[in-house]
């Protein structure tokens, strides 16, 4: 099927050929980063995780996210979404290559990484999470590969697919609920310390994630044959609309939790995030653009009127698309890193070189999700045909 | 070679042969009833502990001039390098206000000796650590037969897990090769490399060969370790003696070093 992705327009490979030129300059950026160290990125003593770790934990959503496609079609038989479950399924993939990426570039001594096969460590749970990332992206290659085959040959697919597909969907909460546990079982990390990280993630988790697969189900209309569908999209626009309500009920009862209570350890960070400590308020303008965006998200998709017409849901997803990746992206790592444990405060932005290699990843991300939606779109064309 | 099925079983019963000779060839290295496995043993001079702990007497230092040369046998010993970039910094131990070393212990008017006094902050090799708990490769471990908290700089994969996991903020990563920040080298401490991390490790080479940790050396008697679960040890009629307070003692991750205020 791969056939698909090398037959193309010119506007296909002028876009494959950006994405590679991308792709290349993040590479030659990371070999400096081989080179000199992590030095060249923006992190310190304080703030040791930054940009790499929180795109890696929004991407984990993302690829969580695609099971709400999933979910839908396969538990409740929902037909609409089996236009459409193979895009979720690949979305899924790309997001886990480029997670699995940003944590390859963030170690200081990549070469090492199988360290965390030869010595497993079941206690850590960066172990755990390597094990549930490699197993989503495997169940998800299997079965999005042998369903699009099977739609080819105008088959159904094999029987042996179905307890995969069942086992996907928990494995999808999964994924994110192990990354959410990287953070909140830390002691003397106030900011992460809360047993509703992991619901929060997955709540802007199938947010961000749908809201994605919306764009993209717009793209591929506008650019091929194929037409996601408008029901599809309308579905989709409806789980988008209460994920982003949970999300930012989840953000309020924090809020509520730590200045109710006043406890310093707990009121410190979201001080830093959203009013600034000590005169530092270097994210102070992000995370309100954040609230901002997802409130004008929540407005525009709640009303019917509204989510129904299509240009306005694109502004509502692009939105909160945006909105939840400032959130996650900015504010969730170095957030909780700042101020440090003796609190001490070191602000946290990162680099020229940081932002390149990360750009690089995000495109190669898209190449494999290119290369994916064109096998996809290209069955799906040919079948039809 | 032709990869024909035979060629291919003959191989298979080479393997075979080999692996079941790997046994026999032990059994020939053994000699008279002693294993031919490498030992380690502890050097007869060896210092011992079940679990070494610290007592740092504050009262003894007025100002920071005072830790300095406390800090300085340690960081030289240890080939800590110096940075002037702050965010590459990497420190062992270091002196910190009452209020950093102390954040949930602190009054509003505080002892105006106490708040004058630099603190000397390190890795306090918890008796329940929670880096050792967050490494994935078990580079960073507590050694039980004396508790102190280590780490293989060569295991290490630079993940960063450790110092996030740490509520002291006691460890530092090389952001960058640390041997150009090594003013003056000491041979007989190993350097690091660039992308893995780094603490103190309680000077178990030292430990190792009878001596007293090198901050302990420089201190003028105001910091002594000892055995915390030997009765008669020097730290346990210290902490006998005098009140004490431990950092972030409601964490759980029951500190070994002991501060006498």
């Amino acid at each position: 099927m791969l056939e698909f992705a090398f037959k193309g327009s010119k506007k296909y490979y002028g876009w494959m050929t950006g994405l590679l030129v991308l792709i290349g300059i993040g590479f030659l950026v990371y070999l400096k980063q081989l080179d000199v160290g992590l030095g060249i990125t923006g992190m310190s003593r304080d703030v040791s995780w930054g940009f790499y770790i929180a795109n890696f934990t929004f991407l984990v959503g993302v690829a969580a996210g695609g099971v709400m496609v999933v979910l839908p079609y396969y538990l409740h038989d929902y037909k609409a979404f089996g236009r459409i479950t193979i895009l979720g399924e690949f979305l899924a993939i790309a997001s886990v290559v480029m997670c699995v990426t940003f944590i390859l570039v963030d170690l200081g001594q990549p070469m090492r990484v199988f360290n965390v096969f030869i010595y497993m460590s079941p206690n850590s749970v960066l172990f755990w999470d390597t094990v549930v990332l490699q197993g989503y992206l495997l169940l998800n290659l299997i079965i999005g590969w042998n369903v699009l085959e099977a739609e080819r040959n105008g088959v159904h697919y094999q029987p042996w697919l179905k307890p995969l597909i069942y086992l996907s969907i928990p494995w999808a909460v999964s994924i994110h609920t192990v990354t959410a546990y990287l953070y909140c079982g830390l002691p003397g990390r106030g900011f992460w310390m809360t047993a509703i990280l992991a619901p929060r993630f997955l709540a802007s988790a199938f947010a961000a994630g749908p809201a994605l697969l919306i764009l993209l189900c717009m793209i591929v209309r506008k650019t091929t044959h194929f037409d996601p569908g408008k029901e599809q999209i309308q579905s989709l626009a409806k789980i988008v609309a209460y994920a982003i309500c949970v999300n930012v009920f989840f953000l309020l009862c924090e809020v509520f939790v730590a200045f109710y209570s006043k406890i310093p350890e707990h009121t410190d960070h979201l001080k830093y995030l959203y009013a600034g400590l000590h005169g530092h308020n270097l994210l102070v303008p992000w995370m309100w653009a954040s609230l901002i965006l997802m409130a004008i998200g929540i407005v525009l998709l709640v009303n019917p009127v509204t989510r129904k017409n299509e240009s306005v849901l694109t502004v509502a997803c692009i939105v909160i698309f945006i909105g939840t990746y400032i959130d996650k992206g900015l504010g969730m790592i170095s957030g909780g890193f700042v101020p440090n444990p003796l609190h001490h405060i070191n602000e946290y932005w990162p680099t020229l070189p940081e932002a390149m290699i990360t750009l690089g990843i995000w495109a190669l991300g898209f190449l494999i999700l290119t290369v994916l939606f064109k096998m996809a779109i290209g069955v799906k064309e040919e079948v039809r045909a | 070679m032709e990869r024909t099925r035979r060629n291919i079983l003959k191989l298979f019963g080479i393997t075979a042969l080999g692996v079941s000779a790997k046994p026999v060839l032990n059994a020939f290295a053994k000699e008279q009833g002693h294993p031919a496995e490498p030992q380690i043993r502890k050097g007869e001079k060896a210092l011992k502990a079940k679990q070494w702990a610290m007592v740092i007497d504050t009262r003894q230092f007025h100002s920071a001039h005072d830790l300095d040369p406390i800090i300085e046998a340690c960081h030289h010993a240890h080939n800590v390098p110096a940075f002037e970039n702050k965010n590459h910094e990497i420190k062992w131990i270091w002196d910190e206000k009452y209020h950093h070393a102390f954040p949930n212990k602190t009054t509003k008017f505080l002892n105006e000796s106490v708040e004058h006094r630099p603190f000397l902050v390190l890795c306090n090799h918890c008796e329940n650590p929670p880096c050792c708990r967050a490494c994935p490769t078990k580079a960073t471990f507590k050694r039980e037969s004396d508790g102190i908290v280590l780490m293989d700089f060569h295991r290490c994969i630079g993940c960063r897990f450790c110092m996030a996991a740490c509520p002291y903020g006691s460890r530092s990563f090389n952001f960058r090769d640390p041997r150009p920040g090594i003013a003056e080298q000491n041979d007989q401490f190993p350097t690091r490399m660039k992308g893995v991390v780094e603490k103190c490790n309680f000077c178990a080479e030292r430990l190792a060969v009878g001596e007293l940790p090198y901050c302990v050396k420089a201190s003028n008697g105001a910091i002594k370790v000892g055995d915390l679960y030997d009765p008669d040890s020097e730290v346990r009629q210290l902490l006998k003696e005098n009140y004490t307070i431990r950092r972030k003692q409601a964490l759980g991750t029951e500190p070994s070093v002991y501060y006498i205020v």
